[in-house]
């Protein structure tokens, strides 16, 4: 159905690159590795879901990394120097950023500009409000935090599944049966399929544009709380260019970047594509850490030239005709 | 009915609506009234008014001025889903579905039966495809909707409007991609409605359609009201010169047949030219200064002979020969090169390009022709377009709009103009006529006349058969994904041509008249 053969390519290449890596270090084959890796993209996998949902629906959102950095900025002071309990705090800044999300989404249907604009001003606001609060890195010591860090669900074979690794899944099989059983998802699809035309049909475009960038904003900020979990700190530097990284783990996963198509699964491939590259590089040890953006980089080229050549196919009327009974 | 007592208030009243866009007046104080159970014809040229009346009607559009009233209560909808909620239902002359999305999803897009906030799928497809069947369709309602026709997609568009249960049914040129045997199904299921006390709007520039359904005639020209008429008591001549507010020049002279000239010059052949799962192989001829028809069912197979001919699709076996000379076409490119033009059935996916003016529309494919290094100068530009503006009267006559401000009609004059503007030896027209008014329509098929005397070779597909039966040379008729019967001179008459699309007599009944 929609967007599975980009999906089921994504698949193998993740299979076959796993497979490559395992045998040049067959210790990577391990549920240890696996469950790293899923800690260690635990954000990256919970923005990425919301990006999901905005991209198919023909926008983009590029201040979700900002959003993430004021996130753990905010909930730091909050916890340490405000004396706010922490649960208190996650919930004041899940109510901020879905209501910063949702004046974006209002702003690009109200004024009709477009989403690259207004979230692009929304990355700066963001960046620039958490330097507001504060330049350094605020270290976290609340006793939440260290519950959170050491629990953990012992998989076969020793490796150990994280609370935030479990909150990324969640929340990734919550988009999947949001975009997939759900009138808003259909909407979404909708809206990426085109906007005058959706409203034509009776969807309420001005609600679904604010209620989808209310999503991504929202997650933005959970997955700037898990963020702050992963660092036990807040700065205000953090999650520089993850709104790049998320936008690539769409792509890669088979949605398509002008909207309409795609999967949160897909989405999930993808950012287990750039875990995997990022975990190569730390098992080879010689090489670079910036060999991770550049191999990203050629499978971001590779999946967009395949989705030009998928479209191309696609708008040539087929053959297949269904006919017409009588 | 002429009593004035009559109490109850019409289903839809509108009462002086005016609109502009910009400078230009779409509309001034025009009037109109639907009853409950009625099918009510909206007429006009192309470029009348009439979309835009729906729009406005529908909240499409903020209007500048004017009431309109349901039921007697004055309605103000600022967006078609207010207006649907109001119980206006709208079919827009765009075929306006995603293409994206699957049948299913299509036809219940924002109203899909749910259980705990999830959508039944299984549900929603069992009811899609019956709903589907009523309208003679039997397709896969899980594949996405852009796989399939526009006739397809214009039929899922009524249905989706028809399912709606609205009080007002608005009908935008629903026919215009449909041939007679969807069109009957349609009109089978808007009676029914209409019995149900439905009240019906129908826009559609086929006036034999509007007498065969209509009970009331509107007539709108340049954005002004001519007048209401009940349809039985309007002769077709009267109904005419209220739309284009003259007579229509008399446009049905004999035409010279083949054999009263001398034999002409093949321009391109097809031997045994075909694809498999495409169009079965079949040879063609066609020659200069002759007009060759194709006629068929939708989906028998025209649309893919033509795009073969012109290169948009590739042969998997054959011989192209343009001029005597084995060519290969592999691309529209190669088409293009050979002197080959084809105006598309599909505009709005295939042709138009919405935000270009008429005269970058018009130039687009000579400029292409030419190649990127032989620029077109801005005067040359300005003539050519003016030229064409002129010679098809594409409306407002004015080079510089957007073309996708248009009104559907002069769309497709623009996009006519473009191809020949390339003056191509061989032009493919894919329903040329479709959605185009009277006036129009009787210049395009003397233009098309006068193009195939000055050598032009002409190949067109049209669905309606007096029309290829008085321009055509030749008629090769398809069923079924191949080229079965070709009539040549006298042989050329509507009832022939049916007796071969038909061949087991079926549709010969449809015919009747
Ligand atoms: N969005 C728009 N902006 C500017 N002008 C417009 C717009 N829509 C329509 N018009 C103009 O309003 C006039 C009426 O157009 P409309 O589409 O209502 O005609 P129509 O009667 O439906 O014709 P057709 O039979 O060709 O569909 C035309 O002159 C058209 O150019
Ligand atoms: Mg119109």
């Amino acid at each position: 159905m929609k967007g599975l053969p980009p999906v089921l390519i994504t698949a193998i290449v993740l299979v076959v690159g796993f497979a490559l890596c395992a045998v040049q270090f067959p210790n990577i084959a391990s549920t240890r590795v696996v469950g790293n890796l899923l800690t260690d993209n635990a954000f990256l996998g919970i923005v990425a879901t919301g990006m999901t949902f905005v991209i198919i629906s023909g926008g983009i959102d590029l201040s979700v990394g900002s959003v993430i950095g004021f996130t753990t900025v905010f909930v730091a002071l909050a916890i340490e120097r405000w004396g706010v309990p922490p649960l208190v705090a996650f919930v004041a800044i899940l109510v901020l950023s879905a209501a910063f999300g949702a004046a974006m989404g209002a702003v690009i249907h109200v004024f009709d500009l477009p989403p690259f604009i207004v979230t692009l001003a929304g990355m700066f606001l963001a960046r620039g409000a958490s330097f507001l609060l504060s330049t350094e890195s605020v270290p976290i010591t609340a006793p939440v935090y260290s519950t959170v860090s050491d629990f953990a669900l012992r998989m076969p074979g020793g490796g150990r599944l994280s609370a935030i690794a479990i909150i990324m899944l969640v929340i990734l099989i919550g988009g999947i049966l949001l975009l997939r059983l759900t009138r808003f998802g259909a909407n979404v699809y909708a809206l990426g399929g085109g906007r005058a035309t959706a409203s034509l049909m009776g969807v309420a475009v001005g609600k679904m544009t604010i209620k989808i960038y209310m999503l991504s904003s929202l997650l933005a900020g959970t997955a700037g709380i898990v963020f702050s979990f992963y660092t036990s700190a807040g700065y205000s530097l953090s999650a520089v260019g993850v709104e790049l990284d998320s936008i690539a783990a769409v792509v890669i996963g088979g949605t398509l970047l002008t909207g309409g198509q795609g999967s949160v699964i897909g989405t999930f491939l993808g950012v287990l594509i750039q875990g995997m590259i990022q975990t190569y590089i730390n098992f080879d040890g010689t090489l670079s850490s910036w060999w991770t953006k550049i191999a990203t980089g050629i499978l971001l080229f590779a999946f967009i030239a395949l989705q030009q050549g998928l479209v191309a196919l696609a708008r040539r009327p087929t053959a297949a005709r269904a006919g017409v009974a009588s | 009915m002429e009593n004035s007592l009559d109490p109850a208030p019409p289903l839809l009243e509108v009462r002086g609506i005016s609109k502009s866009f910009g400078a230009v007046r779409a509309l001034q104080e025009v009037d109109f009234t639907l009853r409950a159970g009625e099918i009510h014809a909206l007429l006009g040229e192309n470029g009348a008014g009439k979309s835009t009346l729906i729009k406005v009607v529908t909240g499409v559009f903020p209007r500048d001025a004017g009431v309109v009233r349901l039921g007697g209560d004055e309605v103000a909808p600022r967006s078609s889903k207010a207006a649907l909620e109001a119980g206006i239902a709208t079919v827009y002359q765009e075929v306006n579905l995603l293409p994206n999305l699957s049948v299913a999803q299509n036809l219940f897009l924002d109203r899909q039966p749910m259980r705990f906030g999830i959508v039944r799928e299984g549900e929603m497809r069992r009811r899609a495809k019956a709903l589907l069947t009523e309208f003679g369709l039997d397709i896969d309602v899980a594949a996405p909707l852009g796989n399939y026709s526009v006739a397809i997609q214009h039929v899922t568009a009524i249905a989706r409007a028809v399912d709606l249960s609205a009080r007002v049914l608005i009908l935008d040129e629903p026919t215009a991609s449909l041939d007679r045997h969807e069109v009957e199904i349609l009109f089978g299921i808007m009676r029914q409605l209409a019995k149900r006390g439905i009240g019906i709007v129908f826009v559609s520039h086929f006036l034999d359609q509007v007498y065969e359904i209509s009970d009331r005639i509107t007539v709108l020209r340049n954005g002004r009201l001519v007048g209401e008429r009940e349809t039985a008591s309007l002769p077709r001549l009267e109904l005419i010169r209220m739309m284009l507010g003259r007579e229509l020049a008399e446009t049905t002279g004999a035409r010279a047949t083949a054999s009263d000239r001398p034999p002409r010059e093949v321009c391109a052949s097809f031997e045994n030219y075909g694809k498999a799962g495409y169009v079965a192989p079949f040879n063609l001829e066609l020659r200069h200064g002759e007009v060759v028809g194709l006629a068929g069912l939708l989906g028998s197979g025209r649309t893919e002979t033509a795009r073969l001919v012109f290169g948009a699709e590739r042969s998997d076996g054959g011989q192209a020969r343009v001029e005597g000379a084995p060519v290969r076409l592999q691309s529209p490119r190669d088409g293009v090169r050979h002197g080959f033009g084809y105006c598309p059935e599909e505009r709005k996916t295939d042709g138009i390009v919405a935000e270009l003016t008429v005269r970058e529309n018009i130039v687009l494919a000579l400029q292409a022709k030419r190649g990127l290094h032989r620029p077109l100068s801005r005067r040359e530009q300005d003539e050519i377009a003016k030229r064409y503006v002129k010679m098809l009267d594409i409306r407002p006559p004015d080079p510089e709009r957007p073309v996708g401000l248009l009104s559907g009609g002069n769309q497709q004059k623009a996009l006519l103009a473009r191809w020949l503007a390339t003056s191509p030896r061989l032009l493919v027209l894919d329903e040329p006529t479709r959605g185009i008014d009277v006036g129009a329509h009787a210049e395009i098929i003397r233009l098309i006349r006068e193009l195939c005397d000055d050598g032009l070779a002409l190949l067109v597909i049209s669905s309606e058969l007096d029309e290829i039966v008085t321009y055509s040379d030749r008629v090769v008729v398809l069923r079924d994904r191949a080229h079965v019967e070709e009539l040549a001179g006298e042989t050329i008459d509507v009832t022939n041509i049916l007796a071969a699309i038909a061949a087991d007599g079926a549709a010969m009944q449809e015919a009747r008249a």
